[in-house]
C-alpha cells in the first residue's frame, strides 16, 4: 500500500538528500541507467584504506531512488567496502521479502513495502549498484 | 436512447474490479483499452467452435475459421472505408505494421532518400525508419513540435524536399493527445512524391476512420487500444501501394510457388501474413471493430470531450501542475499528459494507484525525442474511453492533490 510504500521514513530520506552532490576529485565514480525508466544515479567515491572518507551521489530518478541515494550518504562515510558489499546485499534481500540482516543500515528495513511492488525493485537498487560499480573500478 | 457511460460499464467485467477495497479507476486507454464482453465472448465461440488453421484446410472447422479470418478483414475494411478488404493486412500491432511498410519500402530507397517523421512520434514509429537510415543511408528528417503538443505543420513547406519518400505521422498523439490536421500533410507529400504513412494507434479506438478522405497511402494501428486482444494490429494500405512493398517476413502462406532456386510471393495481403496469422485476435478485433461503429458516436465524443476538459480544468487548479499538450479541447482526443513539480511521474502513478485505484502511466511514453523537447524525463498520463466517468476524473484530482500534499 502506498501508505506503507510512501511512509514518512522513506519521504523524509529523499527529502534530505544525504550526500547529494558531486566530488571532483574522487578515484571511484560510477554511472547507472534504468533504460526502462530513463533514471539515472552517478555516485562518486573517495576511499582511504578501503574505508569511505566521501561519498556524493547525483540522481535523477524518482522518491524511491533518492531515499536510496539519501541513505549511502547518510551512512556510507566511515563504512569498508565490504560493509558497503553487506548492504547492497541488504537490499536485495529486504526486496526479496526477507527481514534485514543483522549488522546492516537500519534505513534499509524502509524498503520492506517494495517487496511488493516488483516494478519498483531498481528505483531502490540503482544507488547501490552504482556504488558496486564505483568499487569495481 | 441517449449515451449512457454506466450502462456502458456494465459490458466490461473488468471494471467491476476493487483493488484495496476501492473502486477501479482505469485511465490507462492509451496503452491497452478494456475488453467487452461481446468481443470476449467473440473470441470464446471462436476457440470452441471453429478453432483450426487458416487456409488450405479442407475439413470443416478449417473451412470456419478461414471463413472467420476473413470477415474479420471485411469488418476492418469497412470501418476503414477501404476500397477492398485485400487491402487490409493483419499483423501483431501498430509495430508490425510500421515495421512491414518500413522493410518493404528498402528496395525501393536508396542513400539520400528523406523519410519525414516528427518530433512526437511514438518510437514504433521512429525506430523501424531509423534501421532504414543505419541499413540504407537514407536521412531520417523530423518536423518540430509547438508548444502547445502539436506538429507544427508551419515547417512542412521546409522539411519535405523532393528527395522525400515518405511521411510517417501519428494520428492523434499519444502523450499530447492532439489531433494531426491530415490534408496539409497529404498535400505536401503529392507534391513532393512521397508517400504518407499514418500511425492510428490512438485515433481509431475513437471510431472509424475513412482512409480514403484522408487520402493516405498507408495506415496503422493496434487492436489492444481499441477493445480487441493483444496480438492483433492491421495495416491497411492502397493496393498499388502495398503491391509495391517487398515482403518482410518469408514463410508458409505468404507464396505463390516455392523451388529451391527460385520464389514468387502471393498478392497482398497474404504476401504480409507469413506463418500462421492471430487467428482469434483477428476475430476479436473484428468484433471490436463491430462494437466500436455500433456506439453513438457523436455522443461518445461529446462525452468524452467533457471528462476531457474536467481533467483540464481540475489539473489546472491543482499547483504545480502543467499538462503537456493543448490546454484547450480543438483537435484533440482524451489523452491528456501532466507533470507534478517535485513528483517523479512513477512515483505519482504508484501513489494513486494505491490510494485512489486510479490507473494511469507515468514515463516517457515511448516517446523520448518529445520528451527532451520539453526537457522532461518523463510525464504522467491519464486516457479515456466511452466508458470513464466523472467519479474516474474526479478520483485522479483527488490523488494528484493528495500526491502533491504528501510527496512534495
Amino acid at each position: 500500500m502506498s501508505d506503507e510504500l510512501y511512509q514518512q521514513a522513506i519521504v523524509e530520506l529523499a527529502r534530505a538528500a544525504h550526500g547529494a552532490g558531486r566530488l571532483d576529485n574522487a578515484k571511484r565514480r560510477a554511472t547507472v541507467d534504468n533504460p526502462l525508466c530513463g533514471d539515472r544515479v552517478t555516485v562518486e567515491i573517495i576511499l582511504a584504506n578501503d574505508h569511505v572518507v566521501n561519498l556524493r551521489h547525483t540522481v535523477k530518478g524518482c522518491l524511491l531512488c533518492k531515499a536510496a541515494a539519501s541513505i549511502l550518504g547518510l551512512r556510507a562515510p566511515g563504512a569498508d567496502s565490504d560493509a558497503l558489499h553487506a548492504n547492497a546485499a541488504a537490499v536485495d534481500a529486504v526486496l526479496a521479502g526477507k527481514p534485514l540482516p543483522r549488522n546492516t543500515w537500519a534505513e534499509i528495513a524502509s524498503f520492506q513495502p517494495v517487496a511488493q511492488h516488483k516494478s519498483r525493485f531498481d528505483c531502490v537498487r540503482l544507488p547501490f549498484q552504482a556504488v558496486r560499480d564505483a568499487l569495481k573500478e | 436512447m441517449a449515451f449512457d457511460p454506466e450502462q456502458l460499464r456494465a459490458e466490461f467485467p473488468i471494471l467491476n474490479t476493487r483493488l484495496g477495497g476501492k473502486a477501479l479507476h482505469y485511465l490507462d486507454n492509451a496503452a491497452s483499452a478494456q475488453i467487452p464482453v461481446a468481443v470476449i465472448d467473440a473470441v470464446m465461440r471462436h476457440e470452441t467452435a471453429a478453432r483450426a488453421n487458416v487456409s488450405r484446410g479442407v475439413h470443416s472447422l478449417a473451412e470456419r475459421a478461414t471463413e472467420a479470418y476473413e470477415a474479420a478483414r471485411s469488418i476492418i475494411a469497412r470501418y476503414l472505408n477501404a476500397a477492398l478488404p485485400d487491402e487490409v493486412v493483419f499483423t501483431g500491432g501498430t509495430t508490425g505494421a510500421i515495421n512491414l511498410v518500413a522493410q518493404g519500402s528498402a528496395s525501393q530507397l536508396k542513400p539520400g532518400d528523406e523519410i519525414v517523421i516528427s518530433e512526437l512520434e511514438h518510437h514504433s514509429n521512429i525506430v523501424p525508419w531509423h534501421m532504414l537510415r543505419e541499413r540504407i543511408g537514407v536521412a531520417l528528417r523530423a518536423l518540430p513540435v509547438t508548444d502547445e503538443g502539436r506538429v507544427d505543420l508551419a515547417a512542412l513547406d521546409r522539411t519535405v524536399t523532393k528527395r522525400t519518400r515518405m511521411i510517417a505521422l501519428a494520428h492523434v498523439s499519444n502523450v499530447t493527445g492532439a489531433v494531426l490536421d491530415v490534408a496539409p500533410v497529404v498535400a505536401a507529400a503529392r507534391a513532393s512524391g512521397a508517400q504518407v504513412l499514418l500511425d492510428g494507434a490512438q485515433a481509431v479506438p475513437h471510431g472509424p476512420v475513412d482512409v480514403r478522405a484522408l487520402g493516405v497511402d498507408f495506415y496503422a494501428f493496434s487492436g489492444h487500444k481499441m477493445f480487441a486482444p493483444n496480438g492483433i494490429g492491421v495495416l491497411w494500405g492502397k493496393r498499388e501501394a502495398l503491391a509495391r512493398l517487398a515482403p518482410a517476413f518469408g514463410g508458409g502462406g505468404m507464396i505463390r510457388e516455392v523451388a529451391l532456386d527460385q520464389i514468387s510471393y502471393a498478392d497482398p495481403p497474404r504476401r504480409f501474413e507469413a506463418g500462421t496469422p492471430p487467428i482469434a485476435q483477428a476475430v476479436g478485433l473484428g468484433e471490436a471493430a463491430r462494437w466500436v461503429a455500433a456506439l453513438e458516436r457523436e455522443a461518445v465524443a461529446a462525452h468524452e470531450l467533457r471528462l476531457t476538459g474536467r481533467m483540464l480544468d481540475g489539473l489546472a487548479d491543482i499547483r504545480g501542475v502543467r499538462v503537456v499538450g493543448p490546454q484547450g479541447l480543438q483537435a484533440r482526443r482524451g489523452v491528456v499528459s501532466f507533470t507534478l513539480d517535485g513528483v517523479h511521474p512513477h512515483d505519482l502513478c504508484q501513489f494513486v494507484d494505491d490510494r485512489f485505484a486510479v490507473a494511469l502511466r507515468g514515463g516517457h511514453h515511448c516517446a523520448q525525442p518529445l520528451m527532451r523537447r520539453f526537457g522532461l524525463a518523463g510525464t504522467s498520463r491519464a486516457s479515456l474511453a466511452p466508458y470513464n466517468t466523472d467519479a474516474d476524473v474526479d478520483a485522479l484530482l483527488q490523488g494528484v492533490a493528495e500526491a502533491r500534499r504528501v510527496l512534495v
